[in-house]
């Protein structure tokens, strides 16, 4: 589904990026593990087109297409979402107005009809119901004023609402406690199928007990430095990201 | 100095001009070189007013004349009314101006809709409005400015507040070749109250000015105030807003804030917030901020799947629209909802 080859980029005029290559296939669930200022972030900015991330050499498809060429928009009405570190506040835009639009925007790239309110209202109850998530609070401004552990939760609230193809999830676990941390994984083992295909961006193993990956690779330096299952991850808690950073 | 005695004696040296410095940013000696031909009388227009059938009563000032039941403007104590008041300008190249006076006697409740509406190119109008409110009284006061672009307009109220009054008002302007919209407020404290918000969207060579002064005389007194806008193009945003709190106006808690968004390199805003306190025990605070818009949101909303003009179009829309949720009376923010988006009413 994804496929990157020997991608390089650059945020200003630092090269973070140098010569990542990865495969990710439909229905498996892939852990970028790495250590402070590896790249992990920033492999995740430049897979959603965010502006100052240049990419100087590489490709980058989804399902065979061009993904750098597209438009940030463009890339998430062919499926692509990314769940963020720190998500925005979105002051003066209740959750479910944000929502409903990003939803339409979506449907309308893909020659689709608007989403029914009645429609998004029962599905927006259900996937609620599923993440804890008092429906209240998707009446308020978006993020503003939520706890770290609620502003996640309402990524994983619109992941599911969006089901998009391919998540990206950026530090998912940072700012949650044990309980938040197994709804919010509860919430993403619940969007696993055959056709949908997960990065799980993390610096600590603890997420990975929850969401268990097919495949773990170690991102140094700006490349994937090892590769192996889940017992990379194991050892890597046990260990430190010392010798990979030292080979790099 | 001001646009009504020149408009009187027909001298344009009378125009107020940047050596006064409350005028400083809307200069209107150095714009007009010669005053245009007073305004005819004109007919009532046909349409209706941004408004529409909103309230119970209109009343039409037309090149400066007034059409309709000016009485209603003079509330009896304990009466309730919604009126609408539509300064409509219908020559084009033309002068004029009007006078008005509104009162509530003690008790009574006023919502205004006020409206400038330009229905003609490049006039020049002034409006005067002299408000008194009794003790207990409550004017809630919408004013809605639709100038042409290539209008001169200038409107100034000043307020007069009994103790226990309430003034509530919201501004909205698209500005105009110039345009100042100014209200004075004597506030006597007392439990008064005053909250006075407005927001612009300028665009083009469009020009808007929100000034306004509130001088608290009394003890235990309340001003809030927000103002919001959005200038793109070339256009010029002004916003002055004085609070004094004067010796022995104790205890009074005033808060004023000023936030732009400025969406191309050559829009302006120029902003002069001034809290004077001169007594003690007070609680007063403002903000100003002047910025674009927040690119990190713009990514976040992109990157959900929204084209870059809908993100833009939303965050614009939430940052105007926090002034219009503050619109009590609520067909009138329903009504006004739209202008949020695009400056329209829908």
């Amino acid at each position: 589904m994804l496929s990157i080859n020997n991608l390089h980029a650059r945020v200003a005029e630092a090269e973070i990026l140098k010569g990542l290559t990865l495969d990710l296939p439909a229905g498996e669930v892939h852990a970028i593990m790495g250590p402070n200022g590896a790249g992990k972030s920033t492999l995740s900015y430049v897979l959603t087109g965010r502006q100052g991330y240049e990419v100087t050499e590489g490709t980058a498809t989804l399902d065979g297409e061009d993904l750098l060429a597209l438009e940030p928009h463009e890339r998430a009405a062919r499926g692509l979402f990314l769940s963020f570190q720190y998500p925005l506040e979105i002051p003066g835009v209740p959750a479910m107005t944000f929502i409903r639009t990003a939803i339409n925007a979506q449907r309308k790239a893909r020659g689709e009809p608007e989403v029914s309110a009645p429609e998004f209202l029962k599905r927006a109850r259900e996937v609620a119901g599923q993440l804890k998530i008092d429906f209240d609070m998707l009446k308020r401004p978006l993020n503003v004023g939520f706890s770290g552990g609620e502003k996640k939760r309402m990524e994983i609230f619109q992941m599911a609402m969006l089901s998009p193809r391919l998540l990206i999830l950026d530090e998912t676990d940072s700012g949650l406690d044990i309980d938040a941390l197994k709804i919010v994984a509860d919430g993403v083992n619940a969007l696993r199928s055959p056709d949908r295909a997960m990065l799980v961006i993390t610096h600590y193993q603890r997420l990975l007990d929850y969401i268990r990956p097919d495949k773990v690779h170690v991102l140094a330096a700006g490349r994937i430095a090892a590769s192996g299952g889940p017992e990379l991850a194991h050892e890597l808690e046990r260990e430190g990201y010392d010798k990979y950073a030292r080979a790099a | 100095m001001t646009l009504a005695a020149a408009l009187r004696d027909r001298d344009v040296a009378q125009l107020p001009s940047r050596r006064d410095e409350d005028w400083r940013w809307t200069d209107l000696r150095a714009l007009i070189r010669e005053l245009p031909a007073p305004s005819p009388a004109a007919a009532a227009p046909a349409q209706a007013g941004p408004f529409g059938a909103l309230g119970d009563a209109e009343i039409l000032v037309v090149n400066g004349r007034v059409i309709g039941d000016e009485s209603l403007l003079r509330l009896a104590p304990g009466h309730t009314r919604t009126v609408r008041l539509r300064f409509v300008s219908a020559t084009a190249g033309t002068a004029h101006g009007a006078s008005l006076s509104i009162s509530l006697g003690a008790g009574a409740r006023l919502t205004l809709l006020e409206s400038y509406e330009g229905l003609a190119a490049g006039y020049l109008a002034d409006a005067n409005l002299a408000i008194t409110l009794a003790e207990d009284a409550v004017l809630e006061r919408i004013i809605l400015a639709q100038d042409d672009e290539d209008a001169v307009s200038v409107s100034t109220a000043t307020v007069d507040l009994a103790p226990r009054a309430r003034l509530a008002q919201t501004t909205l302007t698209t500005g105009a070749k110039r345009q100042r919209l100014e209200t004075r407020v004597t506030h006597p404290g007392h439990d008064a109250a005053v909250r006075m918000d407005g927001a612009y969207r300028v665009r083009g060579r469009g020009h808007a000015d929100l000034t306004s002064a509130v001088n608290h005389a009394g003890t235990d007194g309340t001003t809030e105030q927000l103002i919001k806008g959005v200038v793109d193009d070339q256009a010029r945003a002004v916003f002055q807003g004085r609070i004094t709190v004067s010796p022995g106006a104790d205890r009074t808690d005033a808060r004023m804030g000023h936030h732009a968004l400025v969406l191309s390199d050559r829009a302006e805003v120029d902003a002069k917030p001034e809290l004077l306190i001169f007594a003690d025990d007070v609680a007063c605070a403002h903000g100003n901020t002047v910025g674009a818009l927040d690119e990190d949101a713009l990514f976040y909303a992109r990157q959900r799947g929204m084209p870059e003009d809908v993100a833009r179009a939303m965050l614009t829309e939430a940052f105007i629209g926090e002034v219009i949720d503050r619109i009590e009376h609520e067909a009138v923010r329903e009504r006004l909802r739209s202008w949020a988006q695009d400056g329209r009413i829908a």
